[in-house]
């Protein structure tokens, strides 16, 4: 009786307390939606250090590219997680877009050969994350392949997913079509880059990792 | 306006082969300049190989830009339990024929738009 009464405590505790440990949670989403703007902001909150580097010319992330040992406490909960954050996922990429902002030939041409390598990247390694946050511009039409073939590849994968509905601040943002777009998952509207209802975006990030 | 092909595939056409044939066929009509006009749906899987393949071409080849892709599944929310039920099996039975699948070369195709309703291709001038 004792020893059942002792057990039953010690895995109240435990839940109560645990740190969940290590969850890999990757950013996906089309190329410029704000997944490196995210994954900075998150990391500079807590780590008092930035990830990647952001820039508005497409395809700035070009490599598969981590943060280890985030921990995040928020609200009472904690959890130690591993960024990563991923090239936009694209179904086009073309080297004469990139003249357009300046950059030269050559330039343009081995980004769009980094660009293509960036994408395959992102796709493998879908097998490797425990939960997903879909970064999408909120000025954008949500109804695109690249964000039904990433979310159909995470549910095929049985992967957690939650959309964060970014650049809440610009005009034109409209976080409601995008949960109308996608009404069976989680979405949190955010700007990332003013750190608009970051409070409300790590509440939904400690729900998506209870389904971890 | 340059000429444009459409070329349409019926399920049966596609249904017998293996993904990566699957892919391996969608790709090199693309490269073709075609747009395809595909009876079905492609797997979530499949897609993501399409994507990766696509990629790779683009890496080996100075003319290929990638393609345009979409799907048009029909909306099934106001079916009854039995309707959504018989729809399942029918699916799992003999595929899913109903969905409507539009590949288009990004040299041809600019843009293509969708929404719950429609879908809108632009194409290059």
């Amino acid at each position: 009786m004792a020893n059942n009464f002792v057990s039953f405590f010690k895995r109240f505790f435990e839940d109560v307390f645990k740190t969940k440990k290590n969850v890999k949670i990757g950013f996906y989403g089309p190329p410029n939606s704000g997944k490196t703007t995210l994954a900075n902001k998150i990391c500079l909150d807590w780590i008092g250090e930035e990830l990647g580097s952001a820039s508005k010319v497409p395809h700035e992330t070009r490599n598969v590219q981590f943060k280890e040992k985030v921990n995040i406490k928020h609200n009472g909960k904690q959890a130690t997680f591993k960024l990563i954050d991923t090239p936009g996922i694209a179904t086009r990429i073309d080297y004469e877009d990139f003249l357009a902002y300046g950059l030269n030939s050559k330039e343009a041409k081995q980004r769009a050969k980094e660009a293509t390598k960036g994408v395959i990247d992102a796709i493998k390694w879908l097998d490797d994350v425990d939960a997903v946050v879909i970064v999408l511009d909120s000025t954008k039409n949500p109804y695109t392949q690249v964000n039904v073939t990433i979310i159909g590849n995470l549910v095929a994968r049985k992967i957690p997913v939650l959309i964060a509905a970014n650049k809440i601040d610009l005009r034109g943002a409209d976080t409601k079509k995008i949960e109308a777009a996608f009404p069976e998952y989680g979405v949190v509207g955010i700007s990332a880059k003013q750190g608009k209802n970051i409070d409300e975006f790590y509440d939904s990030l400690f729900n998506l990792i209870k389904k971890v | 306006m340059k000429d444009v092909t459409i070329q349409f595939i019926p399920f049966g056409e596609l249904a017998y082969l293996s993904s990566y044939k699957r892919v391996k066929k969608l790709i090199e009509m693309a490269e073709e300049n075609k747009i395809i006009l595909i009876q079905g749906k492609l797997e979530p899987q499949e897609e993501a190989d399409l994507i990766e393949e696509t990629m790779r071409k683009i890496g080996r080849s100075s003319k290929f830009k990638g393609i345009e892709l979409t799907s048009f599944v029909p909306q099934t929310k106001n079916l009854t339990i039995f309707q959504g039920l018989r729809e399942k099996m029918a699916n799992a039975l003999v595929g899913n024929r109903d969905s409507l699948t539009i590949i288009g070369p990004a040299t041809v195709v600019r843009e293509i738009k969708k929404d719950p309703t429609k879908i809108e291709l632009y194409l290059r001038k």
